[in-house]
């Protein structure tokens, strides 16, 4: 590792100033930049810590029902938070996936969105919830879906001097339930061949309103399965239709084969946890399926 | 760059002085000589060098030095009180829940973090809150089953 200037300041202002010199990174928990910067993979002169600006760790509900979660709030922050946790919990329990607990008390999900790794298991559930990157640069504020930040492996769209300060998630719907499944060969610790993130909102005639489903591990980024997701506007929850998303979502994945899986084998696994994730968002709806 | 750090370690102020690319890790073990702490992965995989950071564990291979400043950080020295060791790692004594010894102490500080926050875990909560910590030798049966036994003794093993 290079010599290292270490930065803590403590508003938004001061933040997007200091990181928008040469060499400068923001961190949040870390858990990835640190090992990065060890292992000379990143060459960072200057690390600002995000850490003690409150706009960038607190968690907050907002009037219209919605949430604004700190860039840098960390998973254990967010699972200790009741009300949201009660709220979001298959949002939860995805970042509940990341490393270990030890892991998670200080990484964060916006880290795991700017980190940009294809297998982020806390990024396909922000996509179907269509979650909204809260950015600020040198010109001010924007805002982008989440879905827009990451844009390669370990590459995002975010600006020379930009940070993400926070994720905002909309309102659910009355009737809405997610869930993100992910295949490892160990239970814990470990990272996914695959993955897919789902949700489904319900009109009040029981048929399908709205859905998402966003996949991990099978693409240069998290991939949106459209036509599957498509498929299931309008119709009844029901193994059918489900089944038959899954096998679309397998299609449009990208998967490449590597050392953990075969295109193919990552194929098959989108299928089943693509099923297998709508089926349990009908359970949680209360909704039996045949 | 060198820098200052002060922290509360074990209840007692210190200070040390860093390099600014010195992990919490580096910093317990050569500035502080508190070598309980020990390095495994060094990538956040093995939980080894947890420590306690504001009573939350934490890898402190994954945490620069000059990030502790201001907070309370428990190590596995600062767990007994004197000559009395604390229940969890009595209890791992008395099942003989350590083997070679290398994962105990972030085996313990896991364990300590747990029952704070959850006195009577069930043992899928316990084998959870321990997933971070590999023990390398494989004995976590006894380990699980000495944590199990002090969140059964009445006194929950909280201090």
């Amino acid at each position: 590792m290079e010599d290292l200037t270490y930065l803590r300041p403590i508003s938004l202002a001061e933040a997007v100033t200091l990181l928008s010199k040469d060499g400068s990174r923001p961190i949040a928990g870390g858990s990835d930049l640190i090992p990065q910067m060890r292992e000379g993979r990143k060459r960072v002169s200057t690390v600002v810590d995000l850490k003690h600006v409150a706009a960038l760790t607190s968690i907050e509900a907002k009037p219209d029902g919605g949430w604004r979660i700190g860039a840098a709030a960390t998973i254990g922050a967010m699972r200790k938070h009741a009300a949201f946790a009660a709220a979001h919990g298959a949002l939860l329990d995805s970042a509940g996936l990341i490393g270990s607990l030890q892991v998670q008390n200080r990484a964060s999900l916006g880290g795991n969105l700017c980190n940009a790794a294809p297998s982020a298991d806390g990024v396909p559930l922000l996509i179907a919830l269509d979650a909204v990157a809260e950015i600020h640069g040198p010109n001010g504020e924007r805002r982008v879906p989440a879905a827009a930040i990451p844009i390669g492996p370990g590459r995002t769209s975010l600006g020379t001097g930009e940070v993400l300060a926070a994720l905002h998630l909309p309102p659910l719907a009355a009737r809405s339930a997610d869930r993100y499944l992910r295949f490892t060969p160990r239970r814990e610790m470990d990272i996914a061949i695959a993955g897919s993130g789902v949700r489904i909102d319900l009109a009040a005639d029981g048929r399908i309103a709205a859905a998402a489903i966003v996949l991990a591990s099978v693409g240069p980024t998290p991939v949106r399965a459209e036509k599957a997701a498509k498929s299931l506007v309008g119709a009844t929850p029901s193994a059918d239709a489900f089944a038959e998303a899954g096998a679309m979502a397998a299609g449009e994945a990208q998967p490449i084969s590597d050392t953990r899986g075969s295109a193919d084998y990552r194929r098959d696994l989108v299928a089943v946890l693509t099923r297998r994730a709508l089926a349990d968002c009908a359970a949680r709806l209360g909704v039996q399926i045949s | 760059m060198k820098s200052i750090v002060q922290a509360e370690i074990n209840g007692e102020p210190r200070e040390a002085l860093v390099d600014t690319r010195d992990t919490l890790l580096v910093m317990l073990r050569d500035r502080l000589g508190l070598t309980g702490t020990k390095e495994g992965c060094g990538n956040g995989n093995c939980g080894t060098c947890t420590a306690l950071v504001d009573g939350d564990p934490v890898c402190s291979c994954l945490m620069l030095a000059a990030e502790a400043d201001g907070s309370r950080i428990t190590t596995i020295e600062g767990v007994a009180s004197g000559n009395e060791l604390h229940p969890v790692q009595a209890a791992l004594v008395t099942h003989g829940g350590t083997q070679c010894g290398y994962c105990t102490p972030g085996i313990v500080l896991s364990a300590v973090a747990l029952l704070k926050r959850n006195p009577k875990p069930s043992e899928h909560e316990i084998r959870h809150a321990i997933a971070g910590n590999l023990c390398r030798c494989t004995g976590y049966d006894k380990i699980v089953t000495a944590i199990a036994a002090v969140a059964a003794d009445t006194s929950g093993g909280v201090r």
